[in-house]
């Protein structure tokens, strides 16, 4: 790094960043996923941190000056104590810092966990699994001595946390990940000072209706009679998923994806997160799923909802951490 | 009729004060008419219930049930007209599907499904909406406080306020 930092660089050229914490690598992905206009990026801007493509080391970014990067994504939520440091470093140098991903904006798949103890998420992890060969119940060690001293791992929280959460986000980019094509053009906005001032409740490179809004398959207008899961029988291709009983997310998840997941004929999984106004998707699907039971007395209401296999991981699949409730007792 | 919890008291989660804390969401046309059919005919029942008039049950979002939990209501309850009295013809129908689901998750999340009451009360049955306080605030003093924010923030799950890692003593 210290060649590069040498190096004279054109007033104009950007600096950006990319890092990863508690997400599955998929959002550096999805950014390489513009293609060529990589290649228009790079000539716009500099890569000064990206651990996922080069060898950056933390001290490299705790060496640049404040606000050096001009702009930074960040994906995964908050997991460890490593993770929430890299966070506030980050937000230090950084002059924009953008929330990218689904993780990073409400949790994600990861904070799932919440509805879990750290001690249960040991236990599956390291003792009572099927697929396990552990006779001597080894465990991660916080302190492990060796030749020269103690060597220590970060420290696990209890919780995944939103990048929101531990530091001040000026952007949000949602999606699991989020469609290349969107997150371009907001690259584009925000290279030409085209986005409306920093806040952390707007949410770029999406839009504000309803993944139903940009869905092409048909809504016949009846009511649900059955609750079906996808591995459990066939959808019609071209009629509404929900109305043939497939629990699809669309009606409480912002599009910006256009309806990529009902295009292949599989349910909405909501990974853009909740629309404008809503705080709690699970809740706001519960509220859209119940005006289209096909039930007449309660009783039927009863039976039909309690054949839905697990609730929380349906209806909160990307946004526990975002949710009201943000766990579980 | 009971002696009035201070709103002091009612805070003040798991002390020797502590009186069960519901919030009942009641429709405009039945329920409410209920309730205050049930004060004006001076049937007793627990003043632990705090009453939310809606136009309709189908009006209840399911979000405002889990923020009522969230913010550290010990009970739910959520009445309506029965069916086929809605004001605006179907409003309890929706709410007749919505609540059923949403126990379904709220148990799911570990609130015992005593505390989450849904109900028909028409506008005549005062004696029925304060047997149905009663009962739930019978049930839920039984089960204890819930004090979900407490919950949460000793399990480590909050809104980025106690950031105590895991392993470490407090």
């Amino acid at each position: 790094m210290s060649t590069e930092e040498a190096k004279p660089v054109a007033k104009e050229k950007l600096k950006i960043g990319m890092y990863w914490a508690a997400s599955c690598g998929g959002c550096d992905i999805s950014l390489l996923e513009i293609g060529p206009r990589l290649l228009e990026l790079i000539d716009a801007a500099d890569i000064v941190f990206w651990p996922c493509v080069a060898d950056f080391k933390y001290q490299d970014v705790a060496g640049y000056p404040d606000h050096f990067l001009d702009i930074c994504f960040f994906n995964g939520g908050v997991r460890s104590s490593e993770q929430e440091e890299i966070a506030r470093l980050i937000r230090l140098k950084s002059r924009t810092l953008v929330a990218y991903g689904a993780c990073a904006c409400d949790g994600g798949i990861p904070s799932l966990a919440n509805t879990k103890t750290v001690e249960g998420i040991f236990d599956a992890s390291y003792h009572n699994n099927p697929s396990l060969d552990n006779p001597d119940h080894v465990e991660p060690q916080l302190l492990t001595p060796c030749d020269f001293g103690e060597l220590d791992i970060p420290r696990l929280y209890p919780q995944v946390l939103r990048l929101s959460d531990v530091v001040e986000v000026d952007y949000r980019i949602p999606g699991c990940p989020p469609v290349a094509a969107r997150v371009w053009d907001a690259i584009m906005a925000l290279v030409g000072g085209k986005l409306a001032a920093r806040n952390n409740a707007i949410k770029v490179a999406c839009t504000d209706k309803s993944v139903c809004e940009d869905c092409s398959l048909e809504k016949r207008k009846v009511r649900i009679k059955a609750f079906k899961r996808p591995q459990e029988a066939i959808p019609e291709a071209g009629w509404c998923l929900l109305e043939q009983g497939f629990i699809c997310m669309g009606p409480a998840t912002r599009s910006g994806c256009g309806g990529l997941c009902t295009k292949a004929n599989l349910p909405c999984r909501g990974c853009y997160g909740p629309c404008n106004g809503v705080e709690d998707q699970g809740a706001a699907m519960i509220g859209a799923l119940g005006s289209i039971l096909d039930a007449d007395t309660e009783e039927l209401a009863r039976e039909m909802v309690e054949g839905i296999v697990d609730p929380v991981g349906t209806f909160y699949r990307f946004t526990m951490a975002s949710s009201d409730l943000k766990g579980c007792k | 009729m009971a002696e009035m919890p201070t709103n002091q008291d009612k805070t003040k989660y798991g002390g020797e004060s502590w009186e069960p804390r519901i919030i009942a969401f009641l429709c405009y046309w039945c329920s409410y008419t209920g309730a205050d059919n049930a004060g004006t005919a001076r049937l007793k029942y627990p003043a632990n219930v705090d009453i939310i008039r809606v136009m309709c049950s189908g009006r209840i979002d399911p979000e405002l049930i889990t923020t009522a939990f969230s913010q550290g209501a010990d009970g739910v309850m959520v009445c309506g007209c029965h069916i086929g009295d809605c004001h605006y013809i179907s409003g309890n129908h929706k709410t007749m599907a919505r609540m059923p689901l949403l126990k379904h998750t709220l148990i799911e999340l570990g609130i015992e499904p005593e505390r989450f009451v849904h109900e028909w009360v028409s506008a005549a049955e005062g004696e029925k909406f304060a047997r149905l306080v009663r009962e739930v605030t019978e049930n839920v003093r039984r089960l204890g406080p819930l004090n979900w924010p407490q919950q949460m923030r000793e399990r480590g799950v909050g809104h980025g306020m106690d950031l105590r890692p895991w392993g470490e003593s407090p």
